[in-house]
């Protein structure tokens, strides 16, 4: 393979999201967009509006992480008493059990992938409106990182909707999904969409224009 | 680097493109324009700045793609049909199929939820397998299907979107969690299901996008 260090947007092409296809950017108006010639697809050169839509994304997601967290995720009935569970109550009731690696699972999945991904988000929005040129690649490799990881917080969702259909009223008592369950789906919805809108090969822009 | 730069809008990247000599490819996350040789099977191609995956070659991919994507309908059909979980604490039981929590949520009115894990959990990988199915079939029979294009490009965007595993894994930290209330008892849905997990991520793995791209632009 060779490289010719050039990137597509300063030869003026354009990758197709979709079927990677290098076509050159047609010359649009400003209400036009230009369709990839294999797929269909709408041609951008970048994401359109990445940075003001992954901040929209992130802030409105950590607003809904607040109620997430505050609020009960499920309501268990046992006879005749109701007890609440939030998030963080859900993994120390697995600390106290001596079920140490699920407690780890769920915080992992409910408390730390959302909080990482905030903050990986903000800092590579930071990144590159600050115009820093340091280490692009971990900061790629980061944002993959990111993408990745993100729809294993779904966990705590599936648990509630698994416990709902288990317990139904009966003499053994009755689970409801509590009203963090909406936020906390919300939250990992969001930041899914966010982490998708956030074009990565804006981190690379910043360091070609300081080589030019 | 100006020299190469500008050799390359001589050649005109798109006719270099379709004469198959060589071709290039934009990096996804970088930018950075490749010149890709023609691959050997089962290789993969990565991006030399930031060091993403540009391209991978499968072998057999038609085939092995379809052979799975049967396999895991068949799969699909006992998980969504047959019981999925059973509680039981003495003479009292319950017992449960895929869709009973789905039918839960909705019961209890919270629809987004339930929207939200039907799609992720049953009707997104059915339309991956269905889509991978109307693509694959006309392929190898060499035949030229309708809505081909958009079907693929369908089928790339739900991707992220199909998330069984973490529902598996949902599974067992339910089953710890009511431990102490009931015993639960795993049913044949349960085992379709984790079965259904590897083989859809088999069949997605012997996806050669490349060469469906290529195929599909030749018909077109």
């Amino acid at each position: 393979m060779n490289a010719t260090h050039v990137s597509a947007r300063q030869l003026g092409l354009v990758s197709c999201h979709a079927c990677h296809l290098l076509s050159r950017m047609p010359k649009t108006s400003a209400h036009e967009v230009a369709h990839c010639s294999r797929c269909g697809e709408e041609l951008h050169q970048r994401k359109p509006n990445s940075l003001t839509r992954t901040w929209a994304l992130v802030i409105a997601a950590i607003i809904f992480y607040i109620p997430a967290n505050y609020l009960p995720m499920t309501i268990t009935s046992t006879l005749g008493t109701v007890s609440a569970d939030t998030i963080m109550s859900g993994v120390i009731y697995f600390v106290h059990n001596g079920s140490w690696g699920i407690a780890l699972v769920v915080f992992v999945a409910s408390v730390l992938v959302p909080i990482l991904k905030f903050s990986i988000l903000i800092y590579l929005l930071l990144s590159i409106q600050f115009k820093s040129i340091w280490r692009p690649k971990e900061r790629t490799r980061l944002y993959r990182f990111t993408e990745a990881v993100g729809r294993w917080s779904m966990l705590d969702i599936y648990v509630v909707t698994i416990l709902v259909a288990l317990v139904k009223l009966g003499v053994l008592g009755s689970i409801e999904a509590g009203p963090a369950a909406i936020y906390f789906a919300a939250v990992v919805v969001i930041t899914m969409i966010a982490a998708a809108g956030f074009d990565p090969r804006l981190i690379w822009d910043v360091v070609e224009e300081q080589n030019e | 680097m100006a020299l190469l730069a500008h050799l390359a809008r001589e050649l005109h990247i798109s006719e270099l493109f379709m004469s198959g000599a060589t071709h290039q490819i934009a990096c996804h996350e970088c930018d950075l324009i490749h010149n890709i040789p023609v691959m050997p099977a089962r290789a993969a191609a990565c991006c030399v700045r930031c060091g993403s995956v540009l391209l991978q070659t499968k072998v057999n991919s038609i085939d092995r793609t379809l052979a799975w994507t049967i396999a895991g309908l068949v799969l699909y059909a006992v998980a969504v049909s047959f019981p999925f979980l059973a509680m039981k604490n003495g003479p009292i039981g319950n017992e449960t199929g895929l869709l009973s929590g789905i039918q839960q949520l909705t019961n209890q009115g919270i629809i987004p939820l339930a929207v939200l894990v039907l799609l992720t959990c049953l009707l997104i990988p059915l339309i991956q397998m269905l889509s991978l199915l109307y693509i694959f079939i006309p392929m190898k029979l060499n035949i030229r299907v309708k809505f081909a294009i958009p079907v693929f490009r369908l089928f790339k965007h739900v991707k992220p979107w199909s998330m069984m595993e973490i529902y598996m894994l949902g599974i067992l930290v339910s089953i710890v969690k009511l431990g102490e209330m009931a015993t639960i008892v795993p049913g044949l849905a349960v085992i379709a299901f984790s079965l259904l997990i590897f083989v859809l991520n088999f069949a997605l793995s012997s996806v050669d996008t490349h060469m469906v791209w290529e195929r599909l632009e030749r018909k077109s």
